[in-house]
């Protein structure tokens, strides 16, 4: 009880340079930091060859195929036409949902179901596709073709589906892109978008031209 | 005049009280975005541009693959090459290595395992082919071509 508390100066820690501290922590992981993406675009191969059994002998009319050639100074053959990546994805669009001949009944039904802005780009053309469901699109490099072409062309192709799949559902091709599946009401709305429109998108094997 | 007494004025600058917390905020968020880079990256990585860029829900499941010009051409040349890992491979090697990284995920995911190639731009499609060619032949089919936003203009 004698021992008189005495007039201690503030007992504080002197928190001024925390700031400094945490700065230079924050610049060490500013520099260290590499945002991971993830992001890309998917392509599904195809299964391989079996050697014992021979590849079936599909027969695809010419008029369902929408030939694009990539020769190995990144020159762009589209349907026979010398041509370049302006506009390609309209093409294509027109190319799937041209119907020039319905094969079946559903065909039909695909067609009046599709809104009014799809139905405009459907030109009947006889010399193009049937149906989207025959509807392949085909995309031939050469072993010299550069990566950064061959992607530009299959991301183009991409955005003709997407577009048509976000149209039919009523979404902006980015909304629809970014559905995952990952709860029912978002695996409806994709499977409601591509319904009937498989994204047939074959990738040839390159041919030895021009490259290693 | 005087009915128009000044004001005391206040202290003229901003309390920097608030700015470690500010700075914290930060630090943290750096942090936990961070991914150290726990495997060197030995070829040229230009990752090209693209629109229809797709995410896929389980990060889990895909598994890098790196194509491109190697950084030190003394010791591996000018050709483009392959990394899966930490080392360069022969396109035959891939098929090997998609089988071990299939062989880490849970036994009912392995037909969803993606490969992620993560090509630089100015490879050419040879390597790219021999690439796709032995993932057919490995089995594991689904690819994601790595690609990088591009600022779309109308």
């Amino acid at each position: 009880m004698g021992a008189r508390k005495k007039n201690r100066p503030s007992q504080e820690v002197n928190a001024g340079s925390m700031a400094d501290i945490a700065f230079l922590l924050l610049i060490f992981f500013l520099v260290t930091t590499t945002i991971a993406s993830d992001k890309g675009i998917l392509n599904i191969l195809p299964p391989k060859l079996d050697p014992k059994v021979p590849p079936p002998d599909i027969q695809v009319n010419e008029r369902n195929i929408f030939t694009i050639l990539i020769n190995a100074n990144d020159q762009l053959l589209v349907e026979g036409e010398y041509s370049d990546t302006e506009g390609l994805d309209l093409q294509v669009k027109e190319f799937i949902l041209n119907f020039g001949s319905p094969t079946d009944e559903e065909a039909v039904q695909l067609f009046n179901g599709l809104p009014p802005s799809l139905k405009a780009l459907s030109k009947r053309l006889p010399e193009s596709s049937d149906d989207p469901g025959e509807a392949v699109v085909s995309i031939k490099t050469n072993r010299g073709t550069s990566y950064e072409t061959y992607l530009e062309v299959f991301d183009l192709v991409k955005k003709a589906y997407f577009d048509i799949y976000a149209a039919r559902v009523n979404l902006d091709t980015d909304e629809y892109r970014a559905l995952t599946g990952k709860d029912d009401a978002e695996v409806s709305l994709q499977d409601r978008g591509k319904e009937g429109i498989p994204m047939a998108i074959s990738i040839a094997e390159p041919d030895k031209l021009g490259g290693n | 005049m005087s009915k128009f007494k000044k004001k005391p004025k206040s202290e003229p600058g901003i309390s920097t009280a608030s700015l470690p917390d500010i700075v914290f905020m930060l630090l943290f968020f750096f942090m936990v975005t961070t991914v150290l880079r726990e495997q060197e990256i030995l070829v040229e990585q230009k990752i090209p541009s693209a629109t229809q860029l797709q995410k896929l829900q389980k990060k889990t499941l895909i598994s890098y693959i790196f194509v491109g010009k190697p950084k030190n051409t003394a010791l591996f040349g000018v050709e483009p090459r392959v990394q899966a890992n930490d080392a360069l491979l022969d396109p035959s090697g891939i098929r090997q290595w998609v089988n071990q990284e299939r062989d880490m995920l849970p036994e009912a995911d392995r037909g969803l395992i993606t490969i992620s190639i993560k090509a630089d731009r100015d490879v050419k499609m040879g390597p790219i082919s021999d690439v796709q060619y032995e993932l057919r032949e490995a089995d594991a089919r689904r690819v994601l071509y790595a690609a990088i936003g591009k600022v779309v203009k109308d």
